[in-house]
């Protein structure tokens, strides 16, 4: 239940309206890490009218990690986020080995491969399903909106057969959070996924076999296959939990026309890569163009639906982290470490591999600094706009920018310049398949969760890949996992890479051997972030802003689910910890629901 | 011969307890996700009463809640206000020192009606511990500090026991109980908070801890103890590169000196784990970490003599392994919560002197 505030009478007047008020939910649960949400709301008009973020926690990572020997980055790094440390761990290897110049043996890359399909599936799976999935469960539905709920008992499942659930109000029980059939087997799926992901990278969530050169996973017979019989487990699985969602989804929009305005903001979507191809990648900075076009999802920038860009250096060299509401000191004046890359491209002194952070806590003041996370955006050198790139939580982003690339096939999987077709085998109980994840008309709620759902099936077609390609190697004799080397005094490395929710660069810089400067940027920062020095609002904020309501609770019983259904679609993922705060008049009088306990009197 | 008496039969000493988990020291996370993989007991065998004798068990965790913001929330200032009794406090990630700055904060919890700024973690900490049943600390960071107490931090982040007092009793009389490792080993961690609801119901005695305040049946062998490669290690046998399926230890592994029992039990129902699959162990679960084991990859300053004499003499090597051992079960002594940050934090400094 949300704290309720009405807007003093003068807001009132400036909005024009006597139904606007601000509501505020902190924090918000069934994510990782912490996140509030202080929103306005115009009741009369249905809609959010205004938003900001801010964060509520910081470590200091970039600043403990200085010094320190370069080759415990990926140990470190990884402990940055308790969902997705190992992506954190892969890309930070990645960085490393172009530092160091050292190329894993391909079998090595196959495991790591296998390791990052595997994190995808328990992730993408437990976040859908046993987090995100409780926002379309029977319970929420019949507290929220009981019209949806009874339209939904009526309605057939149309892929019934598929899936076993006759009616959509049936999918939305099995979603229950505990009791609902569905929702403790997908728990069990995300175990024998994470079993999967051990197998490759030893533990989860911090894996124990990821170097710098390779892995030190032993490549046995017996690691392929019980990895494989597992993948095929959740193959067939897939195969009822792609047709349910689209159920799930399909009818959402049909019980709630207009719900695509949800979460809905203009096409601006990042991605980049993930998968190396073993046989192309070396690491080296100068071919990186060639080797990020290789991997088995494609690197690209999509604004308003066309595809801007591919090449892993266009990307790097458009990073920029601007300030302007967030609890730090600027670094204009600072060292630059990195003048150019080593193409002889100039690298701005706001990129990461100049970036140096020099945190500044102080109280937090709506009208000033507000947050701990910064602002990142991309360069976008036609128009020279600083771009608020979104992840969209991931796959919506992966799957629309290899879409249009048209670049991947392997078998499995095929980009066809509008679509993704990923075929599966046969299993057990079910016949081979194909899904087609097309290009949706808009960038909102519905479609990031739809894209999840298609993401899982996505990765475990390269999963299986990748797992021949990986045998190939065994049978061959070549069970090499690590290229040994040495650390060099002066070197700089970044690694490019997509954890679950999106977007992962890593920027590294080493002088005298040690790290003299590293500034890891996770897919939350990017979508999670502040108004910028241009006063361009983050992803959050402008996706929620304008969001319409759907409930039919009233401000005083409202639960604000359209608002969870926009920000979780986003996946978030804050153990940097993220509040957001719409809203920016100040308060007369608050009212309170029965059970908030935050919000006494102001004044 | 008279029926024997059961578990069945025998209502828990206490019906109902509360679990508040509080995810925002400064951490990951990782060990809220951590006991979603658990199976050995698994979040549904203790929430849907899947075992015996227990009490029912309310969880409040911020990863899987229903509830959203107020509605959690009301849980904390229940428990805050002795409202919600009994409770066991979960802690994950380490409790920043909010005396080393002027103003804002390191990490915090939901707004404070009166200011409009938000509740410290160390606020919540200062009001739920009194009114705790037991605390329990999940993962490193939680337990000694861990990763964001690392040298040079700028929060002058600590463990729970440097905040309370590694002398801290509850309310009911129990220490503070640390379940390390980063994360958390699941069933390790879920084991324990069985066990304490067995020791809330009656049916079994204190909870028996270490001078660290772990668990002794869980962190009483190395690491080294329960390696299935410990035999080429016997054998003087050693791994020079990654990848080898040989013992690790002259490539960084500090399994011979750690407390934990990974190698053993494996990460999840025995899949995985770490120098047992060809992952260095870093020490993770202990005090010391992580700056008494960097750099990670070089070999352990004892290893180079004990592996060395490996076939001379075995008890000499226990007692030397007793020392470092000694040695990484101490947490730096930059964590502490005094009004000072000693952590050698400089925010523009590398490269020596």
């Amino acid at each position: 239940m949300a704290t309720t505030v009405i807007a003093e009478p003068k807001k009132r007047a400036a909005v024009g309206d006597e139904n606007v008020v601000e509501m505020s939910w902190d924090p918000i649960t069934r994510i990782v890490g912490s996140l509030g949400i202080y929103t306005k709301i115009d009741f009369t008009h249905k809609k959010v009218v205004e938003c900001h973020s801010t964060s509520s926690i910081f470590r200091g990572y970039s600043i403990f990690m200085k010094n320190k020997d370069p080759r415990d980055t990926h140990f470190i790094t990884s402990r940055i986020c308790g969902i997705c440390g190992d992506n954190h761990a892969t890309c930070s290897v990645y960085a490393q080995n172009m530092a160091y110049g050292v190329k894993p043996p391909p079998l090595g890359e196959w495991i790591v491969n296998l390791g990052e399909a595997a994190e995808y599936m328990f992730d993408h799976n437990i976040f859908q399903d046993n987090l995100v999935g409780v926002d379309f469960c029977e319970m929420m539905v019949r507290e929220t909106n009981p019209g949806v709920w009874e339209k939904a008992l009526r309605t057939e499942a149309p892929h019934a057969k598929d899936h076993g659930y006759r009616t959509i109000a049936d999918i939305m029980r099995a979603l229950n959070p505990f009791t609902g059939e569905f929702y403790r087997e997908t728990l069990q799926v995300s175990r024998y996924t994470r079993e999967m992901f051990c197998l490759m990278e030893g533990r989860h969530v911090h894996p124990s076999t990821l170097y710098a050169g390779g892995v030190g996973t032993v490549p046995s017979i017996q690691l392929f296959t019980d990895y494989l019989v597992r993948l095929m487990r959740y193959i067939e699985f897939m195969k009822r939990v792609v047709p349910l969602h689209d159920d799930l989804f399909d009818f959402f929009y049909q019980a709630l026309p207009g719900y695509e305005e949800v979460g809905r903001r203009r096409i601006l979507l990042g991605c980049w890569g993930s998968f190396q191809d073993p046989n192309v990648c070396d690491y080296n900075y100068k071919t990186m163009e060639k080797w990020g076009r290789a991997m088995f999802v494609t690197p690209g920038v999509v604004v308003d639906g066309q595809l801007v860009t591919t090449s892993l250096v266009d990307i790097n060299l458009g990073i920029r982290i601007l300030l302007g509401s967030s609890y730090y000191e600027d670094w204009q004046n600072e060292e630059t470490f990195v003048k150019n890359d080593p193409l002889g491209n100039p690298v701005d002194q706001k990129h990461p591999w100049n970036q140096t952070t020099i945190p500044k806590p102080q109280k937090r003041d709506f009208d000033g600094n507000y947050t701990w996370v910064m602002s990142p955006r991309w360069y976008d050198k036609r128009t020279k706009d600083h771009l608020a790139l979104d992840t969209g939580g991931g796959p919506i982003a992966r799957l629309w920018a290899t879409a249009l690339a048209k670049l991947v096939d392997i078998g499995y999987v095929k980009a066809t310049g509008n679509s993704v077709k990923i075929r599966l085998p046969k299993t057990a109980l079910k016949p081979e398949v194909e899904f087609e994840w097309k290009i949706p008309k808009w960038s909102n709620a519905i479609e990031r969760d739809r894209a999840r759902t298609y993401f899982q099936a996505y990765a475990a077609a390269v999963g299986l890949y990748c797992v021949e390609q990986a045998l190939k190697e065994v049978h061959a004799g070549r069970t090499q996992t690590f290229t040994p080397f040495k650390v060099p005094d002066e070197a700089i490395g970044c690694g490019f890479h997509e954890a679950v929710r999106g977007v992962l660069s890593h920027h590294l810089v080493i002088r005298k051997g040690v790290v003299a400067n590293y500034h890891p940027y996770p897919p939350t920062p990017w979508n999670a972030n502040p108004r910028d020095i241009y006063g361009t609002p983050g992803p959050y904020e402008d996706a929620v802003q304008n969001t319409p309501i759907f409930e039919d609770n009233g401000p005083g019983k409202f639960k604000g689910i359209d608002i969870m259904r926009a920000v979780r679609s986003f996946d978030p993922c804050l153990p940097c910890g993220v509040h957001m705060y719409l809203g920016n008049g100040k308060t007369l009088k608050q009212m309170h629901t029965p059970t908030a306990l935050m919000g006494l009197q102001k004044k | 011969m008279p029926t024997p008496q059961i578990v069945m039969d025998r209502p828990p000493a206490v019906k109902e307890v509360h679990v508040i988990w509080m995810t925002t020291g400064l951490g990951c996370d990782g060990d809220s996700v951590s006991v979603t993989a658990a199976s050995l007991p698994s979040l549904e065998d203790l929430v849907m009463g899947n075992i015996p004798g227990l009490p029912k068990v309310y969880l409040h965790n911020p990863v899987l809640a229903y509830e959203v913001g107020d509605e959690f929330m009301k849980h904390w200032y229940d428990a805050a206000a002795g409202r919600l009794d009994p409770f066991v406090l979960v802690l994950e990630g380490s409790v920043p020192n909010e005396k080393i700055k002027k103003e804002g904060y390191w990490a915090a919890l939901g707004t404070d009606p009166d200011t409009g700024q938000p509740i410290t973690t160390n606020e919540w900490i200062d009001r739920l511990a009194p009114k705790a049943l037991a605390i329990v600390c999940a993962g490193t960071c939680a337990t000694y500090g861990g990763i964001h107490a690392m040298e040079g931090n700028p929060t002058g982040a600590m463990g729970l026991a440097d905040y309370l007092g590694w002398n801290w009793r509850s309310k009911a009389g129990l220490p503070i109980v640390n379940v390390p490792g980063c994360p958390v080993q699941p069933d390790n961690m879920m084991e324990t908070l069985l066990y304490l609801l067995y020791q809330v119901a009656g049916l079994a005695p204190m909870i028996p801890l270490d001078e660290q305040l772990r668990p002794t049946w869980l962190f009483g062998k190395t690491v080294h103890e329960g390696c299935d490669r410990a035999g080429y290690y016997e054998q003087g046998d050693f791994a020079s590169e990654y990848g080898s399926p040989k013992c690790l230890v002259k490539i960084g592994c500090w399994g011979p000196v750690v407390n934990c029992n990974v190698t053993k039990r494996g990460w999840m129902d025995g899949v995985g784990g770490c120098p047992n699959v060809g992952g260095i162990c870093i020490g993770c679960t202990m005090p010391g970490f992580p700056d008494k084991f960097m750099p990670f990859m070089d070999e352990p300053p004892g290893a180079r003599f004990s592996s060395s004499v490996i076939n001379v003499y075995g008890g000499l090597i226990r007692r030397l392994r007793g020392f470092t051992n000694a040695t990484a079960n101490k947490e730096p002594k930059w964590r502490h919560p005094r009004a000072a940050l000693t952590t050698g934090y400089s925010p523009r400094h590398y490269g020596g002197n």
